[in-house]
């Protein structure tokens, strides 16, 4: 069995100035908050992220962006964390606002192989501007395209050394999703147990999914 | 009472034993306490989960549980929790019975402007447009005037949040239903008369034929 397992400066050797990175959690929970630490301690910058939104000023997404090494930021709210408009506003961060539900579907989209997703939401609001419009059956649908990473940073509660997550309440979120659509995919997990410790029916992300896993 | 709690007590009276309720940040939230006892009303938390319960007690709260806005939360016996493409499929594909949100701007088609003002407030949409463009039922729950200024227009001219979608606004002066023929006075709270509320007002409206006073 290839090890999976490494220490979190490892993982971090792969992430490089200007890559494009998802980032798992919502308002930084289920966020591999030691991962966000050791970026910030790393300096890469030029980074488009890709996440649910722009975290707190502390914590979460906001930490990269706070320390400015967001170049642009792929978000669905950003309305905590007053430096990303501050830094929308000065032209420092480029942001581009995507609907919720929409940016889920993008990453799934991105990691499941489809050439999109057709969606209701946006219609007839700035968020259909320049996208194709497709009517099925009489109702309008936004073609929105897929959402793919160089890295995909997700926050397990436990993961076992096959790379098997398992995510505790509502820290799943984004999580299982961005681990399907990114060329790499690094796991921060709590706890990191043997393989077979985590219940096959628990397992919420299979491993092969995940590269590399780093128990935070 | 307060303008606030004579708002959502009313939107309270609209869901259904059974229901399954999106409630927005703000004032929305305050409408699950008056939920009456006995009956069976599922919140879904857009973040991943359904059987939002109350807020914890100081220091019981849970870092891998928290609500769409980031704060600690509990959830009921019953509860379960999804990744973020299978909360916003429930969002978008019908499986919401109501949605419960605030208003910058609501017009007399029904349209909808909450999530920005340009130069100013640009948080992000969040999941308000898919919220918007799924839910079975639209209440929009606010103040009637922004300190004086009419909310309920004739036209928005803000960004919109979602085209005609919009199908019930409540607010401390009464309860309006957006209709096909544009907007209908049903209710009326008795502290106000018919003419405050056209003052109130920019849209034009239509007083119900048997207007009642207003639930509370």
């Amino acid at each position: 069995m290839r090890n999976k397992v490494v220490t979190i400066e490892e993982a971090m050797h792969h992430i490089k100035d200007g890559m494009t990175i998802m980032i798992g959690g919502f308002m930084a929970a289920g966020t591999p908050e030691k991962f966000m630490d050791a970026l910030v301690k790393k300096g890469v910058k030029d980074l488009t992220i890709i996440g649910n939104d722009g975290g707190w000023p502390n914590k979460g997404i906001g930490k990269l962006v706070c320390n400015k090494q967001v170049k642009k930021l792929i978000a669905s709210h950003v309305g905590l964390n007053p430096e990303v408009g501050s830094q929308m506003n000065s032209g420092e961060l480029e942001t581009e606002l995507v609907p919720q539900g929409t940016l889920a579907e993008r990453i799934r989209a991105g990691g499941n192989g489809l050439g999109g997703i057709l969606t209701p939401t946006g219609v007839g609001t700035i968020v259909e501007e320049g996208k194709e419009k497709i009517t099925v059956d009489g109702k309008v649908y936004i073609l929105e395209k897929p959402l793919k990473a160089d890295i995909a940073l997700v926050g397990a509660s436990i993961g076992d050394k096959k790379g098997n997550l398992y995510y505790n309440k509502a820290t799943k979120n984004f999580n299982p999703l961005m681990a399907t659509a990114a060329e790499l995919v690094i796991a921060g997990a709590e706890k990191i147990v043997e393989v077979g410790e985590i219940d096959s029916n628990d397992v919420m992300t299979p491993g092969l999914f995940v590269d590399y896993i780093v128990e935070v | 009472m307060n303008v606030k709690e004579i708002i959502a007590k009313r939107v309270a009276k609209e869901l259904k034993d059974g229901d399954v309720v999106n409630l927005g940040i703000g004032l929305p939230t305050m409408v699950a306490n008056y939920i009456p006892e006995g009956m069976d009303v599922t919140f879904q938390s857009e973040n991943g989960f359904v059987g939002l319960g109350q807020a914890p007690e100081e220091g019981q709260e849970d870092k891998d549980l928290v609500n769409a806005g980031g704060q600690p939360v509990t959830v009921v016996p019953g509860a379960a929790f999804f990744d973020s493409s299978v909360s916003f499929g429930i969002i978008r594909g019908g499986h919401v019975d109501a949605t419960v949100l605030g208003a910058l701007q609501v017009d007399e088609k029904g349209n909808l402007a909450n999530w920005m003002v340009p130069g100013k407030m640009v948080p992000g949409m969040g999941g308000a447009m898919d919220l918007v463009v799924g839910a079975k039922k639209v209440i929009i729950s606010m103040t009637h005037t922004q300190k004086g200024k009419p909310k309920i227009l004739k036209v928005c001219n803000l960004p919109l949040t979602a085209a005609g979608q919009v199908n019930m606004i409540i607010t401390e002066m009464g309860v309006m239903q957006v209709t096909d023929k544009g907007i209908v006075l049903t209710e009326l709270n008795p502290e106000y008369t018919v003419e405050d509320v056209k003052n109130a007002t920019e849209a034009v409206f239509v007083v119900a034929e048997d207007l009642k006073e207003m639930e509370i």
